[in-house]
């Protein structure tokens, strides 16, 4: 970063170019967003004894108390039922802060963008390596649950890194997306909230694709869906269908074309906005 | 070496009202052609008006001027953080914005923790960090505070550690607002030397000030901006006896 040369546009591709540039520098600069992201974690359990894994702490009792009801509700075994709706909620969780968080990047970060001279990008990697972060705390249930209750793991269980790479690839995109129109409209942060409060009964986190059998058509159109089954299934030890790598790659494709568009648009007016 | 160029800079900022701040009613407004939910009326500040400016090395420039006249926002379009809305700015060398000096202390980190954020804020590696880091320690006289969380220093520990990572680096283009002090005498005194030896670093020392004192000790050069646009620019003592005038004239 030794040079700036800020111009208003001089052809069409100067704002992409800017874009990427930012995209790129801003991935260059991992120890001030990676060590940022830490402190964002440990700022929130300051001083109590186990820290970090109160987050971890709360999410066993959600499963817990949700694979205790619901087992019974739905007519399940445990031994089947609490290891799907663990590696479900872990990974909702993942998807509901990446969308959330997303929508509140630039606002939150106001005072670093107004006097900080770096790439805005790190404010978006520092969102989604924070909550990567807090899920490989959370993915420990997961670990504690495979101790106990048997789970047929097999080596596709490497295919849950491929699909975590997709997801987070996504939430960098979507938090370009939120970020962007959030700092400019701000109604925006509630809107996400409300609508991942509904996502996470609309989506088979704790009840499965299959029970719903009429009303298929419905899941397949709920992007959250294939996120949590292309992380989840390799989880439990099956391979997922490619009709969810499809699924999977075609929300990647469309963010990414999305956050690409609009990035070089608003991306030097984020600093006005906030 | 280092060099700023300013070409015809404007810089406006949209003042929305919280009704244009609504996504909702901007789809209202977009859905029944602009008839429920209008809401225009969001102001235009017109912050920076027409800048064209030029200074290379060994420049030491001081932005005078009223509160409002668009000093800070200059600073910032400097520092690459509004890009002009018309014009074009061009920065070489490293910049380096110091707009304020607590800014990301983090008051539940331990002192040598900060020494590493701030580091990194400032664009530094953490190998880089770690070469200067027992200067800085040695500099803020905290010793073995270092090891205690900020949150346990008095205000002037507090303002020594700020200040001493803030002059770790050297800088080709420095970027001062005002409002560098605090502490105590003995403090300051060495403080005052480290902060010359840091500006004498520095190939182009921008700064905006309020303070003809600190000015006149800082700059050679000086631009007199009100309401966005330039008034004067030059040697410094020139420019302060036109800055001085327009004082009077407003005066009586």
């Amino acid at each position: 970063m030794s040079d700036i040369a800020a111009s208003s546009a001089r052809s069409w591709w100067s704002p992409y170019a800017a874009a990427m540039g930012d995209l790129i520098e801003g991935l260059g600069m991992w120890e001030l967003w990676s060590t940022l992201a830490w402190h964002d974690i440990r700022q929130r359990y300051r001083r109590s004894v186990i820290g970090p894994f109160w987050l971890t702490l709360s999410m066993g009792v959600m499963i817990a108390g949700l694979a205790y009801l619901y087992a019974a509700l739905l007519h399940q075994d445990i031994h089947a039922y609490l290891p799907y709706v663990a590696t479900g909620m872990i990974v909702f969780s993942l998807i509901s802060t990446l969308a959330s968080e997303g929508a509140t990047i630039f606002i939150g970060s106001a005072s670093l963008i107004l006097q900080l001279r770096a790439p805005l990008s790190i404010y978006v990697y520092q969102m989604v390596w924070r909550n990567l972060l807090i899920f490989f705390h959370n993915i420990s249930i997961y670990a504690l649950i495979v101790l106990f209750v048997r789970v047929d793991i097999g080596w596709n269980i490497l295919l849950a890194v491929v699909g975590l790479f997709l997801l987070t690839l996504s939430g960098v995109w979507v938090g370009i997306i939120l970020g962007g129109i959030s700092a400019r409209f701000r109604d925006v942060p509630p809107i996400v909230g409300s609508i991942m409060q509904v996502a996470f009964f609309l989506t088979p986190v704790f009840w499965t694709a299959d029970s719903l059998s009429g009303r298929a058509l419905f899941v397949h159109f709920n992007p959250f869906y294939y996120f949590i089954e292309i992380v989840r299934m390799p989880l439990l030890g099956k391979t997922p269908p490619p009709e969810i790598w499809l699924g999977a790659t075609t929300v990647a494709v469309v963010s990414f074309l999305v956050a690409i568009a609009m990035y070089p648009r608003f991306r030097a007016r984020v600093a006005y906005w906030v | 070496m280092s060099s700023i160029v300013l070409d015809h800079v404007s810089v406006s900022f949209p003042i929305y009202s919280a009704g244009s701040r609504s996504l909702k009613n901007a789809m209202i407004s977009a859905t029944t052609g602009g008839h429920i939910g209008k809401d225009a009326n969001h102001l235009v500040v017109q912050a920076l008006d027409d800048l064209s400016l030029r200074f290379s090395d060994g420049d030491r420039v001081a932005l005078i001027g009223h509160n409002g006249a668009g000093k800070t926002t200059l600073l910032r379009v400097l520092a690459g953080i509004f890009t002009p809305v018309s014009g074009t700015v061009k920065v070489e060398g490293r910049v380096t914005p110091m707009f304020d000096i607590s800014l990301g202390i983090d008051a539940e980190s331990t002192g040598y923790e900060n020494i590493i954020l701030r580091g990194l804020y400032l664009g530094l590696s953490r190998a880089e960090i770690m070469q200067r880091r027992d200067s800085v320690a040695e500099f803020t006289e905290l010793g073995p505070f270092l090891n205690l969380p900020v949150r346990t220093y008095s205000a002037g520990m507090h303002a020594r550690l700020a200040f001493a990572m803030a002059t770790c680096i050297e800088p080709d283009v420095l970027l001062l607002d005002e409002g560098i002090g605090a502490g105590d005498a003995e403090f300051l005194a060495k403080a005052n030397e480290r902060l010359s030896h840091f500006i004498a670093k520095a190939g182009i020392l921008v700064l905006a000030s309020h303070s003809v004192d600190l000015v006149r000790k800082l700059c050679n050069k000086a631009v007199l901006m009100e309401h966005g646009r330039l008034i004067h620019s030059g040697d410094v003592e020139e420019v302060l006896a036109v800055y001085g005038k327009r004082q009077a004239a407003a005066a009586s």
